[in-house]
C-alpha cells in the first residue's frame, strides 16, 4: 500500500509545519528577513509538488499514486492516509504554486503589520489546504479541511479592511456550521459502512450503503461542502469575506478555500453515495445555476471592485455545481477543469484588485473613474486580460470548464431528467451572457474612457514583484486556454474510475 | 465458617489512605510550625508530596494489573471496594487534576490571608473521596465517598473570608449540594428497599424475584438517584449554581468543581446506570438523552451572553457536561465515550482555568476578570496566550485543537451508531454556539488592548506555569496520540 514515494506527500505537510514552527524559533526577526524566509519555505514547500506532478504515472492517472497508510487512531478508526491521483494532483500543485505567489507578492507589498503572525497563518493555512487535497480518509479529511478556518479567521481579521471583524466571525461561524453538518454525514457514512477509507467506500460504489441513508448522507456531506463552494442560497458568508481580506487571504480564499468544497464531491460525495447522487442531483442543478444567474445579477449592481469579483466566484462556482450535477464524465471534468482555471483566474484578478487598491486607495469602481490603460496601461492590460479569461473567452482557461459544464447538462447522466437539465443548459447559458456583460461593463467604466478625476497615490504601473507573482498565473491560464487537454487527460481517468461501475 | 472479621487488602485501599494520612500530618504540621510565608510553601509541598504517593501507589496498582477487592461479604461474594479499569481511570483523573489544583492553590495562598492547614486538609480530603468514588460497589459507600468530596468544597468556597461573593456562594453550593444529596439518599432508600441490596452487584438480581419490581417504585428510585448526581455534574435543570459559586469561590476551586468534582459526579452515574444496571436501559437512557440535550443547550445560551472569564467557563463547563452525558443517552455503550470525553474534557478546562489565574493574578484583581481585560495578552504574555488560546480551540473542538475534536467526534459517533440522530443533530447546532463564545475570546486575546486602558504587568507564577505546562503537555499528547485515552476508555475495559 505505502509506496517509498509516500514520502512526497508528507513532505508537503511537514515542510510548511516546519516552516511555521521555525519562526518561534528567530529571534526578533526584521522585515526583509521574514519576506525572505516566506517565499523561501514555501518555495521549498513548491518543491515537493513539483516532484509529485514529474514523477506521477500520467498513464495511470486513475489511481492513487505516492500513497502514504498508517494507522494513527484505531479507536477511530483514523489512519493517516495520503496520496494523489488525476483528481487531486493538480489542485495540490495549483495550491503551493499559488501559496509561493502570495509570498512573492508580499515581497513587496507595503509595510504589513505583524508580518511574522501573517507568515505563520499563511503557512498553517497552507498546511490544512494541501492536507484536505492529499487525504484519502474521511475524518483525516474534515481535519484537514477544518485546519484552514483559525489561520483564515486571523487573516481576515487582523489584516483585513475596515469592517473586518464582522466578516471574520461571519465567515467562521458559517463554515463551522457547514462543518458540523458535514462530519455528521462523514460519521453517517462510517456508521453503515464500518470503514473511513475514501479508497475502499469509492471503489465500492455505494454497494451497501442503502438508498435512503445514501440520500441522507448526500445531503448533510452537500450542505457541508455548499458552504465551502459556496453554492447559492449558502453562499453569503462570501462577499463580506473576500471584501474584507486582504490580498493574499481573498487569493487564498478564492484560489484553494472554494476548490476544498467542490474537491470534496468529486472525492467524497459523488462516488462514495452515487444513489444519492442521483437523487439529489436535480436540486444540486437547480442550485447551481440560480447561483449562476444570481451572482451575474449581483455583480452587475456592485460598485466595489473586490465584492464584484466575489459575487463572480459565485457564479463560476455554479457552473462547478453544474457540471457535477450532470454526473456525466464530461460534467464532471468540466467540473474539474473549472476548479483550476477559476483558481488560476480569480487568484488572478483579486491580486489585480489588490494591487488596484493599493495605488488609488480604494477599490470603488466609480470612484476610480475611467482611463486605467491610459494611467496604468500594464495594469489596466493585466486586469482586462483577466477579465476576458473569466467571462469565458475561448482561447483562455475560463472557456472550458464553462462550455464542458454545459455540454454536460446538454446531455446528463441516464436517469436524470433530460427536460431538466435542458432548462438547465439554457439558464446556464443566459448565465454566461450576463457573466460576460458585466465584466465587460467593469472594463468599460474602470480601463477605458478618459481618466477620472482621482489620480493614483501610487503611480507606477507593474513593479517587478508583482510580475513575478502574476506571470506564472497567466501563462497557466494561457496553456489551460490553448490546450485544455493538459488536464483533462489527467483528469479524465480518474473521473472514469470514480463514475465507474454505473 | 465464615469471620465477622473483615479481612482488608490495604495495597487496594492504599491510594487513599495515602491522601488521608497526609491530610492529618499537614493539619498537625500547621499546628506545631510557625507561621510565615516559608510554611505555607512548606505545606504545600507536603501536600503535593502526598498526592504524588497516592498516584504512585495507584499506577502501582495498574501496573500489578489485576482487579482488587476488599471489603466483601459472602454468600454471595459482594464486595464494597473495588480497584478495577474505571476505578483506576477515575482515580488517576483525579490525583492529576489534584496536582493542578494544588500548584494553583499554592499560588492563591501566597496572598496569606486563607488559612493554608485548612485549605490543604480540605482538599486532601476532597481527593480521598474523589478517588474513593469510583472504587465503591455500594450505595452507602457512593453516598459517603460523594458527600466526601462534596463537603470539603463548601468550606474551601467560604475560606476567602471577609468576601460577601465568597459566603454567598458558599451557601448556594451547601444549600444545593444538601438538597441533592436528600434526593439522592430517598431514591437510594427506595432502590434498597426494592432490591434487598445495598451491593451494585447485587441490585439487578435483587429486583427480580420482588413484586414490588414490576411497579414504578424502582424507576422512581433510579430517576431519584440520577438526579442527585445531575446536580454534582451541574445538568440541567440543576444547573443555576455554576456560575455563581465559579465566580464567588476562589480559583482554584472553581477549577476543582469543574473538573474533580464533576469526574466524582460522572464515575457515580456510570457505576449506578452502566455497572449495576439495575433497571434496563430503556428506561432511564432517553431521560439522560434529554438531559443531555438540554443541559448543552442551557449552558451554551447562558454561556454566550458573559463577559465575565469565570462566568463564561462555569457555562461553558455545563455545555460540556452536557457532550459527556450524550453518549450515555444512546445506551449503555456510550459509557466509553463519555469516559473518553471527560478525560479530554479535565485537561482542556484545568488548562484554561490555568491560564485565567495566572492572569488574573497578574492584574490583582481577583476572580479572573472580565474578557475585555484578556485583549492584548499575546503582547503581554504570549505564552499565556497562546496556551489559553489552545485550549480555547480544544474547548470549542477545531483544529489545531484536535484533542477537543477527537473526543465530540467519539461522541457523534456513539450518538450516530446508537441511532439517536435528534440528539447528535442538537449537539451539532451546540457545538457551533459554542464555537461563537470560545471563538470570541480567543479573538480578543490576539486584539489590540484598547488604547488607554492601564497596563498590565507580565503574568508571573512558577506554580501556575507550572500547572499550565502540565495542562498543555497533556492536551498535547492526547492531540497527536489521542488512542492512548481511546485505550483506557475503551468499551470492553468498562464491562
Amino acid at each position: 500500500m505505502t509506496t517509498w514515494t509516500g514520502w512526497l506527500t508528507v513532505a508537503l505537510l511537514v515542510i510548511p509545519t516546519l516552516g511555521a514552527a521555525g519562526l518561534f524559533v528567530l529571534h526578533k526577526p526584521t522585515e526583509s528577513a521574514l519576506k525572505a524566509y516566506g517565499v523561501i519555505v514555501s518555495g521549498a514547500a513548491l518543491l515537493p509538488a513539483a516532484a509529485l506532478a514529474l514523477t506521477f504515472d500520467y498513464g495511470d492517472a486513475a489511481a492513487i499514486q505516492h500513497e502514504l497508510n498508517a494507522p494513527w487512531i484505531p479507536g477511530l478508526d483514523l489512519r493517516f492516509h495520503l496520496g494523489v491521483d488525476g483528481i487531486s494532483l493538480p489542485l495540490v500543485v495549483l495550491t503551493a504554486l499559488l501559496t509561493f505567489l502570495c509570498f512573492v507578492y508580499l515581497l513587496g507589498a507595503r509595510a504589513v503589520g505583524r508580518r511574522r503572525e501573517l507568515v505563520f497563518a499563511l503557512l498553517v493555512l497552507d498546511i490544512g489546504m494541501i492536507g484536505t487535497f492529499l487525504a484519502l480518509d474521511l475524518l483525516l479529511f474534515f481535519v484537514f479541511f477544518e485546519v484552514v478556518l483559525i489561520p483564515m479567521y486571523f487573516v481576515i481579521a487582523i489584516w483585513g479592511g475596515p469592517r473586518r471583524r464582522a466578516a471574520a466571525v461571519k465567515f467562521i461561524l458559517y463554515t463551522l456550521l457547514g462543518s458540523v453538518v458535514l462530519l455528521l454525514g462523514l460519521l453517517l457514512i462510517w456508521s453503515q459502512t464500518g470503514t473511513l477509507d475514501i479508497v475502499a467506500l469509492a471503489g465500492a460504489h455505494g454497494a451497501g450503503l442503502p438508498r435512503g441513508v445514501q440520500i441522507v448522507a448526500f445531503i448533510a456531506v452537500g450542505v457541508g461542502l455548499a458552504v465551502k463552494t459556496p453554492m447559492w442560497p449558502l453562499h453569503t458568508w462570501l462577499p463580506d469575506a473576500h471584501t474584507e481580506a486582504p490580498t493574499v487571504g481573498s487569493v487564498l480564499l478564492a484560489g484553494v478555500l472554494l476548490k476544498m468544497g467542490t474537491y470534496g464531491f468529486a472525492r467524497i460525495a459523488i462516488p462514495v453515495l452515487p444513489d444519492g447522487a442521483h437523487a439529489v442531483a436535480p436540486w444540486l442543478g437547480a442550485f447551481a445555476v440560480v447561483g449562476i444567474v444570481y451572482g451575474a445579477l449581483a455583480c452587475l449592481a456592485q460598485r466595489d471592485l473586490k465584492r464584484m469579483i466575489a459575487y463572480s466566484s459565485v457564479g463560476h462556482m455554479g457552473f462547478v455545481l453544474l457540471g457535477f450535477a450532470t454526473l456525466t464524465p464530461v460534467g464532471i471534468n468540466a467540473a474539474l477543469f473549472g476548479n483550476i482555471a477559476h483558481g488560476l483566474i480569480t487568484g488572478l484578478l483579486f491580486f489585480l484588485a489588490g494591487a488596484i487598491k493599493d495605488r488609488y486607495g480604494t477599490a470603488d469602481m466609480s470612484a476610480l473613474g475611467g482611463g486605467m490603460l491610459g494611467r496604468l496601461p500594464y495594469l489596466g492590460s493585466l486586469l482586462t486580460f483577466a477579465c476576458i479569461a473569466s467571462l469565458g473567452l475561448p482561447g483562455l482557461a475560463g472557456f472550458w470548464g464553462e462550455m464542458l459544464a454545459l455540454l454536460g447538462a446538454f446531455q446528463p447522466a441516464p436517469g436524470l431528467s433530460r427536460p431538466l437539465f435542458l432548462v438547465f443548459m439554457a439558464v446556464g447559458g443566459l448565465g454566461t451572457l450576463l457573466t460576460a456583460a458585466y465584466f465587460l461593463v467593469m472594463l468599460s467604466r474602470v480601463t477605458h474612457g478618459s481618466p477620472g478625476p482621482l489620480v493614483p497615490t501610487d503611480g507606477t504601473d507593474v513593479r517587478k514583484y508583482e510580475y513575478s507573482a502574476w506571470v506564472p498565473l497567466v501563462l497557466l491560464i494561457l496553456l489551460f486556454g490553448l490546450w485544455p487537454k493538459a488536464l483533462l487527460s489527467i483528469t479524465d481517468p480518474a473521473v472514469q474510475t470514480l463514475l465507474g461501475a454505473r | 465458617m465464615t469471620s465477622v472479621i473483615q479481612s482488608i487488602d490495604y495495597f487496594a485501599i492504599a491510594p487513599p489512605l495515602a491522601l488521608a494520612l497526609t491530610a492529618c500530618v499537614v493539619l498537625l504540621l500547621d499546628a506545631f510550625l510557625p507561621r510565615g510565608p516559608r510554611v505555607r510553601g512548606t505545606l504545600g509541598l507536603v501536600t503535593l508530596a502526598g498526592v504524588l504517593a497516592a498516584l504512585a501507589l495507584l499506577v502501582a496498582q495498574a501496573v500489578r494489573g489485576q482487579t482488587l477487592a476488599t471489603f466483601c461479604v459472602p454468600a454471595p461474594v459482594a464486595c464494597s471496594y473495588v480497584v478495577d479499569h474505571i476505578t483506576l481511570i477515575f482515580a488517576g483523573l483525579a490525583l492529576v487534576a489534584g496536582v493542578v489544583v494544588i500548584l494553583l492553590s499554592m499560588e492563591e495562598l501566597a496572598g496569606g490571608e486563607i488559612p493554608v492547614g485548612e485549605w490543604y486538609f480540605l482538599l486532601l480530603c476532597t481527593l480521598v473521596g474523589a478517588i474513593t468514588l469510583p472504587a465503591s460497589r455500594d450505595l452507602v459507600m457512593l453516598v459517603v465517598a460523594l458527600e466526601l468530596v462534596s463537603l470539603p468544597v463548601f468550606v474551601l468556597t467560604a475560606l476567602r473570608r471577609y468576601d460577601g461573593r465568597a459566603s454567598e456562594a458558599a451557601v448556594k453550593l451547601f444549600l444545593v449540594s444538601v438538597v441533592s444529596t436528600a434526593i439522592m439518599l430517598f431514591g437510594v432508600s427506595l432502590m434498597y428497599g426494592v432490591s434487598g441490596t445495598l451491593h451494585l452487584a447485587g441490585l439487578q438480581q435483587g429486583l427480580v424475584g420482588n413484586p414490588l419490581a414490576q411497579t414504578a417504585v424502582p424507576s422512581a428510585a433510579l430517576v431519584l438517584i440520577i438526579a442527585g448526581f445531575a446536580f454534582k455534574v451541574a445538568a440541567v435543570p440543576f444547573h443555576s449554581w455554576a456560575a455563581d459559586v465559579y465566580e464567588g469561590a476562589s480559583l482554584p476551586v472553581a477549577a476543582l468543581l469543574s473538573v474533580i468534582s464533576k469526574a466524582a459526579g460522572f464515575a457515580g452515574l456510570i457505576l449506578v446506570l452502566v455497572v449495576a444496571q439495575p433497571l434496563t436501559s430503556g428506561i432511564w437512557v432517553p431521560l439522560v438523552a434529554v438531559i443531555a440535550a438540554l443541559t448543552m443547550t442551557v449552558g451554551n445560551l447562558l454561556a454566550m451572553r458573559q463577559a465575565h472569564a469565570v462566568r463564561l467557563l462555569a457555562w461553558s463547563s455545563v455545555a460540556q457536561s452536557g457532550y459527556i452525558l450524550a453518549p450515555l443517552g444512546a445506551g449503555p455503550d456510550g459509557a466509553g465515550a463519555a469516559v473518553v470525553y471527560l478525560v479530554f474534557y479535565a485537561a482542556m478546562n484545568l488548562g484554561a482555568f490555568a491560564v485565567v489565574m495566572l492572569v488574573s493574578r497578574a492584574d490583582s484583581r481577583l476572580g479572573g476578570g472580565t474578557l475585555q481585560d484578556y485583549r492584548g495578552l499575546i503582547f503581554r504574555s504570549p505564552a499565556a496566550a497562546l496556551a489559553l488560546a489552545f485550549f480555547l480551540v480544544c474547548l470549542a473542538g477545531l483544529p489545531p485543537g484536535l484533542a477537543g475534536l477527537f473526543a465530540k467526534v467519539a461522541v457523534f459517533r456513539e450518538l450516530v451508531d446508537g441511532g439517536v440522530a435528534w440528539l447528535a443533530i442538537v449537539m451539532a447546532i451546540n457545538t457551533v454556539v459554542g464555537l461563537y463564545y470560545y471563538a470570541t475570546w480567543t479573538a480578543a486575546l490576539f486584539s489590540p488592548a484598547p488604547s488607554g486602558a492601564p497596563e498590565l504587568p507580565r503574568a508571573r507564577s512558577a506554580q501556575v506555569a507550572v500547572g499550565v505546562a502540565i495542562a498543555v503537555v497533556a492536551t498535547v499528547v492526547f492531540s497527536v496520540s489521542p488512542q492512548l485515552v481511546f485505550d483506557v476508555g475503551s468499551l470492553s475495559a468498562l464491562g
